[in-house]
């Protein structure tokens, strides 16, 4: 009996490396302190009704950058990890198994893990307060997408301790991941993880793309929209096409692994260069869908900082919508060696490039946003500053990347590898650093360190040159992706220890960021509704804005609305007489969301291991909760006008 | 606090600098040959030339655009009595526009142009002009090495790959493991290696030398390990190889020693003196069921193949059929 709970628990339990007891050892301090300052400052009722049940958007959004940034840590440290390893020849730090499973799960997370929450944590912060709205379309959908996403990252982060990572890349190729090649249970972690947090991501899709079309304030038509609404709007539509695909193509894996499928394996007739067609249907619209959002910000940030409106808002508009189509028609450039042959090949080469143009006309109108501005060097503005030459030269060697036979020479080098860390640090992550510095004082009512954030500005930015500009030339001189050693004799060695000690400068910025975000927490200064001088509607609210975002609905008149009455102001012309306050229609809070994610939580960890007993109580939670909630006639209800006039009061009062 | 006298602190950024900077020289330019960019062979030549025109084409639009985010950052960066001018509602010039949708317009299409002709010149399968008659090599990708089977000589080795110089190669290259990815850098661009798949690569070295071959596709556990050296000899040098590796007849590959060599692991550079006739077909074509496709037009030439070639025919226009259903009898 003794025996059989000790073989049970050694193949449970990943074990056999100090790394991974280290890890436990931290996971289980963490929780007990988490749960040890919960109780004794009695905070599981606050916690509980103030967050976990929250459906209000600026709640969710907050608790999505949160988890977004510990998915940071978790996907940095596994880069550090791995440059570590291959810094010189002969580094006995990691053993290639878990080597492999480092670079699966470091590519997973960025991705899925930490690009998406953060995205979708901005969205839900701005998007209803930009366009005059009390909260999305969909509130309780909202809630119910934030918790698949987060038991979706917890059911991926558990495999690091339990049942064994994945290794298979994060594309996850057959038959390199199917049962033949692959039969530990860390496979199953990845398709779960991913699944339970793709149906959120799905449902986040249609929530934002209904707030656009369905709640704008009175007067703002579409092509009065701000250009992050506007970018998120894109977003949504390549989410929306997108994100089933890469549902279907993870179910019918799955089906492979758990039910005797044969879509993508080598026998009975299955395929599995289906399954990178499939991959990529979905995955190069995935990096369209993270950096849309990045344009959008930088969008912001360059008309507010520079005091001018966005430059050819038009053009800008056209040229987002037409990235957003033709993403759709480009996944085959990830596989060119494929053998697709030249009409093909040429084709894709083609679509990929003309992609370039709308994204270098973007480039070029946010450069005349800036001519003949006033340009400020607030954090925002620097990290935007920084993005245009990044990614103007991660463009360029993405379009050498898309001459095919070029990519011959190119492909799983780490050319590429330089290349998509370019585009995606210098483009997407940027971008989201520029955002979460701008809205920060209105998501919290105070300004982030400048001192500190200027920092951790430099660190990530040398850091990033020094660790990724060598790659391209280790890509030139033969040197691919994903291995775990190699030897003195291929040259490589100078090179990839200058990169990695650029990787350790970002993980020194990063660190700096978390000291800034500690400092500013406990010393700062409280800023008023509209600290940068700002132009469109969410800075016409307090910082930050009441649970019901505006007690009048605004009305809209121009394009950067709020700059524009600004400019009435300054003129001594008076605002239009607002209407009286009414009282307000908001939603309750609800319990379902975080019970329903719990269930799903329950239902993968079962299908990971293949328990029944497991699964099938999981899935029926979820059934219970749906039908629970369309049971549920009592979702909400209204603030008084007393109640309305007591907190503008109070918030005018405290600034 | 810190009191440092300007000249040494002047100093110390200067050293700093030049050392961070010989550095990065050394390690750029000094210590390893850029395969890509030195290649000694037809293939390799053209992509290269292809990798410096489309670079050029590029930097036609690259550097403006740099030069210009500078100029623009720095003269309207905001300070007291700025000189340059500041127009807050400037944001629309249908002229400004009509250049910046143009330029890289023109752009893509001269680039488009040039990687047309190239697609078609560079295609893998398409042999090289050359008076002599292609060597054939069939390359099995296994799990965690390279199998080289030398139909024409029945010769076979593992992890070492002997090519005569100035002679076409027809690689055939199919996998018994994950798919990988077979590349040469020096000699020309890669193609994936895939179960149930024979992919045709020519290429040719033109220079006698030892050139770097890797697996460049993730295939598990000891991907890292799936390195192989190129050595292209003289004709002559070629011919005696053969003949050496055929003399020694001790070690040969045959169907039970071939299953152990699939098995996963990592091992030596190895050479046999034969292998069974008809092996390779019988890898890239182990998963097809039988009846299965037997009437597509794919198998007229006997073989069969699995799934997307007859399945899906608008993804197997090129490599697929060409390595396939082409005339030539896969050994």
């Amino acid at each position: 009996m003794l025996d059989s709970i000790k073989d049970f628990a050694s193949w449970f339990f990943v074990t056999g490396d100090p790394l991974i007891y280290g890890a436990d050892v931290s996971i289980v301090l963490a929780t007990i302190a988490i749960f040890a300052v919960l109780t004794y400052f009695k905070k599981w009722g606050w916690l509980w009704r103030n967050w976990l049940t929250t459906v209000d958007h600026k709640k969710i959004g907050i608790m999505y950058i949160l988890a977004a940034l510990l998915m940071l840590f978790r996907g940095g440290v596994d880069a550090i990890m791995m440059r570590t390893q291959i810094a010189l020849p002969g580094i006995k730090f990691l053993e290639p198994e878990h080597y492999n499973q480092v670079f699966t799960t470091h590519g997973t997370i960025m991705i899925l893990f930490m690009a998406m929450p953060l995205m979708f944590g901005l969205f839900n912060i701005i998007i209803p307060l930009q366009i005059g709205a009390r909260d999305v379309a969909y509130p309780f959908l909202n809630s119910v997408s934030f918790w698949l996403f987060f038991v979706g990252a917890m059911l991926f982060n558990l495999s690091f301790v339990i049942g064994g990572s994945p290794d298979a890349g994060w594309t996850s190729y057959p038959p390199l991941s199917e049962l033949m090649h692959n039969p530990g249970v860390g496979e199953n972690f990845y398709i779960w993880g991913i699944q339970i947090s793709g149906i959120g991501s799905l449902a986040t899709g249609i929530n934002f793309i209904v707030t656009l079309i369905k709640m704008r304030a009175p007067g703002m038509t579409l092509m009065k929209m701000p250009m992050f609404s506007w970018s998120v709007f894109a977003t949504c539509i390549i989410i929306i096409l997108a994100f089933p695909i890469l549902t279907v193509t993870l179910a019918l894996l799955f089906l492979d692994r758990f039910a005797g499928g044969h879509f993508f394996t080598l026998d009975m007739g299955g395929n599995p260069m289906m399954y990178i067609n499939l991959f990529w249907m979905w995955g190069h619209p995935e990096v369209y869908i993270v950096v849309l959002p990045a344009f959008g910000i930088y969008s912001e940030v360059v008309a507010t900082f520079s005091r001018k409106s966005i430059f050819g808002y038009k053009s800008m508009v056209f040229a987002m919508l037409v990235i957003s189509i033709v993403s759709f028609f480009t996944w085959l450039h990830h596989f060119f060696t494929m053998g697709s042959g030249a009409d093909i090949n040429a084709f894709f080469a083609i679509t990929t490039m003309i992609i370039a143009i709308p994204t270098g006309v973007k480039i070029f109108n946010w450069l005349f946003t800036m001519y003949r501005g006033r340009i400020r060097f607030e954090l925002p503005m620097m990290w935007t500053i920084a993005f245009i030459p990044c990614f103007v030269v991660g463009g360029m060697t993405g379009v050498m990347l898309a001459v095919a036979p070029a990519d011959f020479q190119f492909h799983n080098s780490y050319f590429l590898i330089a290349h998509f860390h370019q585009v995606l640090i210098g483009g997407v992550v940027f971008g989201y650093f520029a955002g979460l510095y701008y809205w920060w004082p209105k998501m919290f009512g105070f300004k982030l360190n400048h001192k500190l954030g200027v920092w951790a500005f430099w660190f990530w930015n040398i850091g990033f040159y020094v660790c990724f500009m060598p790659q391209y030339s280790l890509g030139l001189m033969g040197m691919t992706r994903r291995i775990s050693e190699y030897t003195w004799d291929t040259g490589w060695a100078p090179l990839n220890f200058i990169s990695t000690i650029g990787a350790l400068m970002m993980g020194i910025g990063f660190l700096f960021q978390v000291a800034q975000i500690l400092y500013s927490t406990f010393k700062h200064k409280k800023v008023g509704n509209d600290p940068w001088d700002g132009r469109t509607l969410e800075w016409t609210t307090a910082s930050p804005a009441p649970e019901y975002n505006f007690a009048i609905t605004p009305h809209v008149h121009a394009v950067d609305d709020w700059w524009a009455t600004k400019e009435r102001r300054a003129k001594g012309i008076a605002d239009d007489p607002l209407p009286p306050i009414e009282p307000i229609h908001m939603p309750k809070n609800s319990i379902i969301p975080p019970i329903m994610g719990l269930a799903w939580f329950v239902a993968g960890f079962g299908f990971v291991f293949d328990w029944w007993w497991f699964y099938i109580p999981g899935m029926l939670g979820v059934a219970i909760c749906m039908i629970a909630r369309s049971f549920s006639y009592d979702t909400d209800y209204y603030i008084p006008v007393d109640e309305v006039k007591r907190t503008e009061e109070a918030i005018r009062g405290s600034v | 606090m810190d009191k440092k006298p300007r000249s040494l602190r002047t100093l110390i950024t200067v050293v700093v600098t030049l050392v961070t900077l010989g550095v990065l020289i050394w390690g750029m330019f000094f210590t390893a040959d850029y395969l890509v960019l030195n290649p000694k062979g037809p293939v390799g030549q053209s992509e290269k030339e292809l990798i410096i025109i489309t670079t050029l084409l590029c930097c036609v639009v690259i550097v403006p655009v740099l030069i210009l985010t500078a100029v623009i950052v720095w003269r309207y960066r905001d300070k007291p009595n700025r000189k340059a001018a500041y127009s807050p509602n400037w944001h629309d010039s249908k002229v400004l526009e009509t250049v910046w949708w143009g330029v890289p317009i023109i752009i893509i299409i001269a680039l488009a142009v040039v990687t047309a002709r190239y697609t078609y010149a560079l295609e893998p399968s398409k042999p090289i002009d050359a008076e002599q008659k292609p060597v054939t090599v069939q390359v099995v990708s296994l799990d965690w090495k390279w199998l080289f089977l030398y139909p024409d000589e029945n010769i076979a080795t593992v992890n070492t790959l002997t090519i005569p110089e100035g002679v076409p190669v027809r690689f055939e290259i199919t996998a018994d493991a994950p798919m990988n990815s077979f590349w040469i850098p020096q000699l020309g661009g890669q193609i994936y290696a895939m179960s149930g798949m024979s992919m045709t690569l020519y290429l040719k070295a033109d220079e006698v030398g030892t050139y770097f071959g890797t697996g460049a596709n993730f295939s598990g556990e000891h991907f890292a390990q799936m390195r192989f050296d190129v050595n292209a000899v003289s004709q002559a040098d070629y011919d005696s190889w053969v003949q050496k590796v055929k003399g020694n007849t001790g070690s040969t590959i045959t169907e039970a020693s071939y299953a152990d060599l699939a098995k996963p692991g990592v091992m030596g550079e190895t050479e046999y003196s034969s292998f069974p006739e008809g092996l390779y077909s019988k890898i890239a074509y182990k998963y097809v069921v039988d009846g299965e496709n037997a009437d597509s037009e794919d198998s007229t030439d006997g073989t069969k193949q699995e799934g997307m070639g007859s399945s899906l025919p608008g993804f197997s226009s090129g490599q697929v059929t060409s390595g396939l259903s082409a005339s030539q009898p896969v050994q």
